[in-house]
């Protein structure tokens, strides 16, 4: 198996760089296993969940459906990168936490990043418009109420 | 020294969780997320085929791909060969047969992923094929699967009079389909090789010492010399009470002196654990003209799939909670499980309660429906309430608020709805052809371990001095799986030292069992060893004197570990008799839906429910867990089924077995009831089963309510509802 991409682009901000890629792998592995980046969730890894969601040049896209490749000299955007500092959090990830929308929590990087996109595009979301936006991200603990609640709330900060 | 004001934080309020500001911002540490250096990536070789004799295995293809550095098989398993919760009777690798689409034939290491799963299909395995046994109903007279046969529990309940008759009688059959746990996170973990020669495995799982001891079996280790530290659980919903990659892990991490790192994907996580089971149920339901039970008669039959899990209690639990919360003066109940070459199948959230009180909902409706009353009314007539009798014999010693119940999801006013069609926009109805309907159903089941299962928790206190100020340290072994359970810990240790600053350890197999994140049972069991820790820990400062806690404590930490366990249960004897449950939990449902009954789509529009939790620890925890449970019913009621065809499963995939999303799951209006259980630490109940119960029958009679269709099957498929 040859192990011989470079990747090169821009992640959070931060100019990176990665060699020794074998040819098949995708951005969410680059992240996760490479990058030192795990806060994009593997929970399918065939676009069907949503917990890999992260920006790709400003566009929402699920970082398993896209080759590494795919991914040279572009900007993308991951969770880690949405809180405005270090010890600080995005006002999104605190309504979240005060909505009670977080329980084992493997979707929660993904729908904060889909809501992020959501807000940015639509700052005072219906709740239809809010479950539309976020019927790609499946969760399998809240039964959505409190992740509606946190959209909600942040929609108001 | 006692508690004078209790500080923020205690028992009672909506504690936000400790684990969620790293949750949030992505950092938190889940069993696939972990990295050590020099790690190896294991892959499995499952089997393409149901049944089939192993004939001959050649590693040497796999051994050939470069960066490989093992390929191992059943022989090179030092211990025992088999694992399982209540009987050892599945293989770690197969030996020389496959009993099921997807079972371990042989794992590999190597330095990639990639590398590691191309190796495994190098692997040349000769298979021949065998037809399959995959009825449940012919199981038992089949060619046995398993030497004692493929009969694996009856339970026989017998009741008053089994041969009562009455005035009315309705009858019918009903099925489940087999549903799975679909928690988001894929099983995972990390296996590193100790120098002692023995293995530490950081993984996600809901119960670590039952890991351990089956771990410790098959490398043939002593337990201490397997420690078990629980990774980040990304969900569990009972599918993680079994073993999957634990010891494939540890084995090719000790066999090869490096640390070894497994990670399903979604599509081999279908075959990676146990999922509930399938469930065909006849039923006969006797009363009189005015709506008072005589009798039920009910035979159920559970298919458990290739290999025993925790089918054996899973029947039991069938049987036992056959007639829903009933006062039913006479019962006949037959339940069984059968191996097949079907998946196998376990622990799901409402574990053989959830397939009985879809057939005993269904059968109340009918039974409405045949003596002309409201189906609400006849629930009340028969409502069970504390001191009545189960058909097991046992006395309900606890509140069992079924009026109550049926009254507050009964005298919710109807939702405001925000509209639109059953499937959405793309639906071009005008409104012609969708009807609404109107459904509730009631159920319970026990919480804890049960039929003489002795179940405790252990808990580690620590109450010390730091920086001047106290600190109180929690150390159990208890798997946070989503729940909250940490956040539980926090609290209840803070209501009862008077102390804010709490820390929840991590868990892992240095302190005693907490036994499993399963059947309701965490809060009540684990939070009842921490509150006797923090007991102990009072007494102690008592026994030190009256003053400041500071002073008190001083160089001398106060360190005591406790056991909580609960009240004894007992076996059930040959007519199914016998107190065998420690206590119940209840729940009652409403569903509106709207119906397109040209398409056959179905909308829910709302949920009401009501549940007595006893105590709500953390409210909005209980809020969650509800609303969350109630997703989980709704998606058995309406899409959720892993089709099985000849042993072979056709939906491993998110693209394929669905699971409600956001839009699909409507807004739910609930009352929690706490009426203290005077067993219970705080009075509390399990709060995390009782909505999966009875929300997929209140789901299915409002459907029926609204197209007069008989809907005897679950999940309820289009071509059902339109009739074709």
């Amino acid at each position: 198996m040859g192990l011989g991409v470079r990747l090169t682009c821009t992640i959070n901000g931060e100019p990176r760089e990665v060699d020794g890629l074998w040819e098949g792998e995708s951005l969410l592995h680059v992240l996760r296993e490479r990058l030192g980046l795990p806060g994009s969730k593997n929970a399918c890894e065939q676009g069907e969940c949503g917990s890999c969601s992260v920006y790709l040049d400003g566009e929402l896209v699920c970082a398993c459906l896209v080759l590494a490749g795919q991914a040279e000299a572009r900007d993308i955007v991951t969770v880690e990168g949405l809180a405005p500092g270090e010890d600080e959090l995005h006002p999104i990830q605190e309504a979240f936490l005060e909505a009670g929308a977080v329980q084992c929590g493997f979707c929660t990087p993904g729908l904060i990043v889909a809501t992020h996109d959501l807000l940015a595009r639509n700052a005072d979301p219906t709740d239809p418009e809010i479950r539309e936006a976020l019927a790609g991200n499946l969760c399998r603990c809240t039964g959505y109420e409190k992740i509606l609640d946190a959209v909600r709330l942040a929609a108001t900060r | 020294m006692t508690v004078e004001a209790p500080p923020r934080g205690g028992i009672g309020e909506s504690v936000r969780r400790p684990d969620g500001i790293p949750k949030v911002k992505g950092d938190f540490a889940y069993s696939s997320d972990l990295w050590a250096d020099g790690m190896l990536w294991g892959a499995t070789l499952r089997s393409p085929h149901p049944r089939a004799r192993i004939k001959a295995i050649d590693l040497g293809p796999a051994l050939a791909v470069r960066g490989v550095h093992a390929v191992l098989t059943h022989e090179d398993l030092p211990g025992r060969k088999t694992y399982g919760l209540e009987i050892p009777d599945q293989p770690v690798l197969a030996i020389d047969q496959v009993r099921y689409q997807g079972e371990a034939i042989a794992i590999v290491a190597a330095d990639h992923p990639e590398t590691a799963r191309h190796a495994a299909a190098q692997i040349e395995v000769e298979l021949e094929p065998l037809t399959p046994v995959t009825d449940p109903e012919t199981a038992i007279d089949a060619e046995p699967l398993h030497p004692g046969g493929n009969l694996l529990r009856h339970v026989h309940i017998e009741h008053g009079d089994p041969e009562a008759t009455a005035d009315v009688v309705v009858s019918g059959e009903y099925e489940v389909g087999m549903q799975d746990q679909a928690f988001l996170g894929p099983e995972s973990g990390l296996a590193v090789p100790a120098e002692d020669g023995g293995v530490d495995l950081f993984v996600s799982t809901q119960w670590l010492h039952v890991d351990r001891d089956q771990v410790a079996a098959s490398l043939d280790l002593p337990p201490e010399k397997v420690r078990i530290t629980l990774g980040g659980v990304g969900g569990a919903f009972g599918a993680r009470e079994d073993l999957s990659m634990q010891v494939h892990a540890c084995l090719l991490a000790l066999h090869t002196g490096k640390p070894v790192k497994m990670m399903y994907g979604r599509e081999e996580s279908f075959f990676g654990h146990v999922h509930r089971h399938p469930a065909r149920m006849r039923y006969e339901h006797g009363a009189t003209r005015d709506g008072r039970l005589v009798y039920v008669r009910s035979r159920i039959l559970l298919d458990g799939g290739a290999y025993a899990s925790s089918s054996t209690a899973v029947c039991s639990n069938a049987a036992c909670f056959a007639v829903g919360p009933y006062e039913v003066p006479n019962a006949l109940i037959d339940a069984y499980v059968v191996y097949t070459d079907n998946p196998p199948c376990g622990a799901m959230r409402g574990f053989g309660a959830v397939q009985t009180c879809f057939a005993h909902e269904a059968q109340m409706d009918k039974l409405a429906a045949e003596i002309g009353i409201d189906p609400l009314e006849l629930r009340r007539r028969n409502a069970m309430s504390q001191g009545s009798s189960l058909p097991t014999g046992a006395t309900v010693r606890s509140p069992a608020p079924v009026r109550d119940l049926l009254a507050s999801i009964a005298n919710r006013p109807q939702p405001e709805d925000p509209g639109g069609f059953p499937g959405g926009h793309s639906n071009t109805t005008r409104g012609e052809g969708v009807r609404r309907g109107v459904g509730y159903a009631v159920g319970f089941k026990n919480v804890g371990y049960s039929e003489g299962f002795d179940d405790y928790s252990t808990a580690r206190v620590r109450l010390s001095v730091v920086g001047g100020e106290p600190l109180v340290e929690v150390h159990t072994a208890a798997a946070e799986v989503g729940q909250g359970l940490v956040t539980v810990q926090e609290q209840i240790a803070r209501h009862e030292l008077g102390v804010e600053r709490v820390i929840v350890l991590p868990a892992d197999t240095t302190v005693g069992s907490s036994g499993s994140s399963s059947a309701s049972r965490q809060t009540y069991m684990t939070g009842g060893a921490v509150k006797l820790a923090c007991e102990a820990v009072r007494d102690e400062l008592e026994r030190r004197g009256s003053g400041d806690l500071v002073d008190l404590v001083g160089d001398e930490p106060i360190d005591v570990t406790r056991e909580h366990h609960h009240r004894p249960t007992f076996p059930l004897d040959e007519k199914g008799q016998g107190d065998a449950h420690v206590t119940f939990a209840f729940a009652a449902h409403r569903a509106i839906v709207d119906v397109d009954t040209e398409l056959g789509l179905v909308r829910v529009v709302e949920i009401a429910t009501a549940q007595d939790v006893g105590k709500a620890i953390n409210p909005q925890a209980v809020e969650g867990q509800i609303e969350g449970g109630i997703a989980q019913g709704l998606g058995l009621a309406l899409m959720e089924e892993i089709q099985v065809v000849d042993g072979e499963v056709r939906n491993a995939s998110f693209t394929d077995y669905l699971i409600p999303t956001v839009l699909d799951m409507p807004p739910v209006a609930l009352e929690v009831l706490e009426l203290a259980d005077p067993g219970a630490p705080y009075g509390l109940r399990g709060v995390g089963e009782p909505p999966t119960i009875s929300s997929t029958p209140a789901v299915v009679a409002a459907v029926r309510a609204a197209t007069g269709a008989a809907l005897t099957r679950v999940p309820i498929r289009p071509d059902h509802i339109v009739g074709i």
